[in-house]
């Protein structure tokens, strides 16, 4: 399984500038971008109970295929990062109080899931988990 | 039922490690409250006006003995508030009114679970952990994800269905569970599953209502019911499909749930509901919905597509208990009972509390715990384990939570009957009640909840004791009434023949009542949510009303007529002003106490 890159608050700044990267609010229907030359596609969290962006990530991953990175920035919580990445987002950025042991931690939790992902799209039941 | 398999038992310890290391950097301060709420309301971890409250999940009603003693367990051991905090709770209802807060019993809900009002949240982690050891957890029985999936409680065993709806109900629990996608909705997310003519599951009334049939070809498949909901602006859902073969569901609820993900509103609380997005966008959300679908299906890989060999996997867990089938190779007649003076108790019991089952030689047993001295659906830790007991005794281990907020037990030999009746009244849970006026749904109220208005558990307490009198009872037939403390509408008084709505205005506790609700059972015909019978009315007044709209009734209704009958015939008048009638203190201005209930201003969890 791909692992979430996770970015310090203060080394966001310093990333590469010379990449093609788009900022997409939450509402913006995936569908609807152009994404010709893009390297990165920023999705935003406005509070992190706001699920929006778990939608766009799946669409851009899975229905459009976009293969460069998606990243989530916003309030980005720890505890939502294994989410991050089971619905396609490869990086985020950690906000400013947050700790990267903490963060790093969260994405161990579950040895495996149920359902497919926009990552593992087999699910459990076509994979060889449902035999036991 | 269904037996956890390694994977599943291991998934719901890594669930409670989650949940203990999410719990400990909260009470080390690195996880702030407002980040920690939804995380463990997902848990099933609400703090509620005192105490938290925990709910867990008995999926679609179905809960074996030894997860009932773990139960029993935790609420002996586990639902035990502080000192500091019992005192603060029973000094603050005393001024209320309420004379006793019970501690140390588990509460039944309508949505098939189970509750404990008195855990401190510190133990909460030890709890998850013992609960696992159990199969049991937590997991979206709160917060805005796809929440417990709930099921007719005849299940499997009704004569009236066509097809189980057990394996699909479970199937749809793996879906479910941990979606990332769907974690964060706009509000919480309710599914209903019935394969029955009649419909027990109330699916009108939720965001998704799913009825198993079959079309003209003999395909199974699902009828599909969305926007159906309570709260202030109840709604009956509307039908999305008339037939979706039974192998794409997982692909359909996908889609349906991602449009509600992206598109249901999320500026208003009160209007976040999916029910509220499929009124306002109609044939537009259908549309979205089928488009999705569509492109699920033809580009995504459909990776959800249900294999003949997954459903046969799951299903072999739903036959009929081996133990029960050995027995079936005896008697199937009830054995007349010796004692002559308790014959007509048991007979009344047989005709009220023992349905009908799929197999001629079996019964379907409800365990009433609608009976005095409790408030509705709760259970002792000694009942928890007792009723463990009956299960294994008479139901091979398997017992149900019913929407009515009792237990069920679904493998009982006709033969022991007598038996189990005997059992049950010595445990106090045999009143010959279910459908009758007093097996009333009741959620917690202001004596637990910190949403309520007002408190319901007292309500229910003085329309129990005065409706006693079992001829009386049994003169008034099937009548549904239900409480709700508050317009979050848990104890679903949009869906009573007889709905009590709690509400708060100039800090009193007020009741607003309604008539001629019905969930969608054969009883209270289609689904419709109950009208106003005019201003509301004080506490002090309420058994009244509800003894005038009964004696109303009796006075008009025709032989042979049920109570909701006479109301959809006679209309709501002669009813409103019966009720009317009996006012005191709303009549006179009079007012009683003062005592504000300090509601949360949110909505529920």
């Amino acid at each position: 399984m791909k692992t979430l890159e996770l970015i310090p608050a203060d080394a966001d700044a310093t990333a590469a500038t010379h990449r093609q990267v788009i900022q997409i609010a939450n509402d913006v229907d995936p569908g609807t971008l152009t994404l010709d030359g893009v390297d990165r596609i920023d999705l935003n969290f406005p509070k992190f109970t706001d699920g929006r962006a778990f939608s766009q990530a799946y669409l851009l991953r899975r229905r459009i295929g976009f293969t460069g990175d998606i990243r989530a920035t916003g309030d980005v919580l720890v505890d939502q990062l294994l989410q991050m990445q089971r619905s396609g987002f490869n990086s985020a950025v950690l906000r400013a109080d947050q700790r990267l042991c903490h963060a790093q931690r969260q994405l161990s939790h579950f040895a495996s899931f149920y359902q497919g992902d926009a990552n593992h799209p087999p699910t459990l039941f076509t994979s060889e988990g449902a035999s036991v | 039922m269904y037996q956890y398999t390694d994977f599943d038992r291991q998934f719901v310890r890594e669930r409670a490690a989650q949940y203990r290391d999410q719990l400990t950097r909260n009470l080390n301060g690195t996880l702030s409250d407002d980040e920690f709420r939804p995380l463990r309301l997902q848990n099933g971890w609400y703090v509620q006006r005192y105490a938290p409250m925990l709910r867990v999940a008995a999926p679609y009603g179905e809960i074996h003995s030894r997860q009932l003693r773990v139960l029993a367990r935790i609420a002996r051991e586990f639902d035990q508030p502080s000192a500091e905090v019992y005192a603060n709770a029973v000094t603050t209802q005393a001024k209320l009114g309420t004379k006793h807060l019970p501690v140390g019993y588990g509460h039944f809900s309508t949505r098939q679970n189970v509750q404990f009002n008195w855990i401190p949240l510190d133990k909460s982690a030890d709890v998850m952990d013992l609960l696992a050891t159990a199969d049991l957890h937590g997991i979206q029985t709160s917060g805005n994800c796809i929440r417990n999936i709930t099921c007719d409680a005849l299940a499997g065993i009704a004569p009236d269905e066509t097809i189980d709806p057990r394996p699909y109900a479970e199937i749809l629990r793996q879906w479910s569970t941990l979606h990332p996608e769907f974690a964060f909705l706009p509000r919480k997310f309710k599914i209903a599953i019935t394969g029955a003519a009649e419909d027990r599951a109330a699916t009108a009334w939720h965001d998704v209502g799913l009825h198993l049939l079959r079309n003209g070809a003999g395909e199974v498949g699902f009828k599909v019911l969305v926007g159906g909901g309570m709260g202030r602006t109840p709604t009956i859902a509307s039908t999305l499909r008339d037939f979706l073969p039974w192998h794409q569901i997982l692909n359909y609820l996908e889609a349906v749930v991602r449009v509600y993900n992206r598109f249901g509103r999320r500026d208003n609380l009160y209007k976040a509901r999916i029910k509220i997005l499929v009124k306002a966008e109609g044939q537009h959300f259908i549309d979205e919905v089928e488009n999705e679908f569509s492109k699920i299906l033809t580009h995504d890989g459909a990776a959800h597509t249900l294999p003949e060999s997954e459903l046969a996997r799951v299903a072999v867990h739903f036959q009929v208990p081996a133990s029960i089938q050995q027995a079936l190779a005896g008697v199937s007649t009830v054995t007349p009972l010796g004692s002559g003076a308790d014959q007509p108790a048991y007979q009344r019991w047989l005709a009220q509390n023992v349905r009908a089952h799929k197999h001629p030689a079996l019964r379907a047993v409800t365990l009433s715990f609608k009976r005095l001295g409790h408030a509705p659906g709760d259970a002792t830790a000694a009942q928890l384990d007792a009723a463990a007991e009956l299960a294994e005794r008479f139901s091979a281990g398997e017992a149900r939570i019913t929407h009515e907020q009792n237990v069920l037990l679904p493998w009982v030999l006709a033969r022991d009957l007598p038996t189990l009746w005997q059992q049950a009244r010595a445990l106090g849970v045999a009143q010959p009640n279910i459908g009758l006026l007093t097996d009333l749904i009741t959620c917690p109220g202001g004596d637990l909840c910190a949403l309520a208005n007002a408190r319901s558990i007292p309500l229910a307490e003085a329309i129990m004791r005065r409706y006693q009198d079992l001829d009386e009872l049994f003169d008034l037939g099937p009548v549904d009434l239900h409480i709700s403390g508050c317009m979050n509408s848990c104890g679903h008084h949009h869906t009573g023949h007889i709905g009590i709505l709690g509400v708060d205005k100039d800090g009193r506790e007020w009741y607003q009542i309604s008539l001629g609700g019905s969930d969608g059972s054969l009883l209270s015909g289609a689904a419709v949510p109950g009208k106003v019978i005019g201003p509301s009315f004080a506490a002090s007044e309420v058994t009244d009303v509800v003894e005038a709209l009964l004696d109303t009734y009796r006075a008009y209704r025709r032989p042979g007529e049920t109570y909701i009958d006479s109301v959809r015939r006679l209309g709501l008048e002669p009813f409103r002003l019966a009720a009317h009638a009996v006012r005191q203190e709303t009549r006179d201005g009079v007012n009683a106490e003062q005592v504000q209930l300090a509601s949360a201003e949110t909505v529920s969890d």
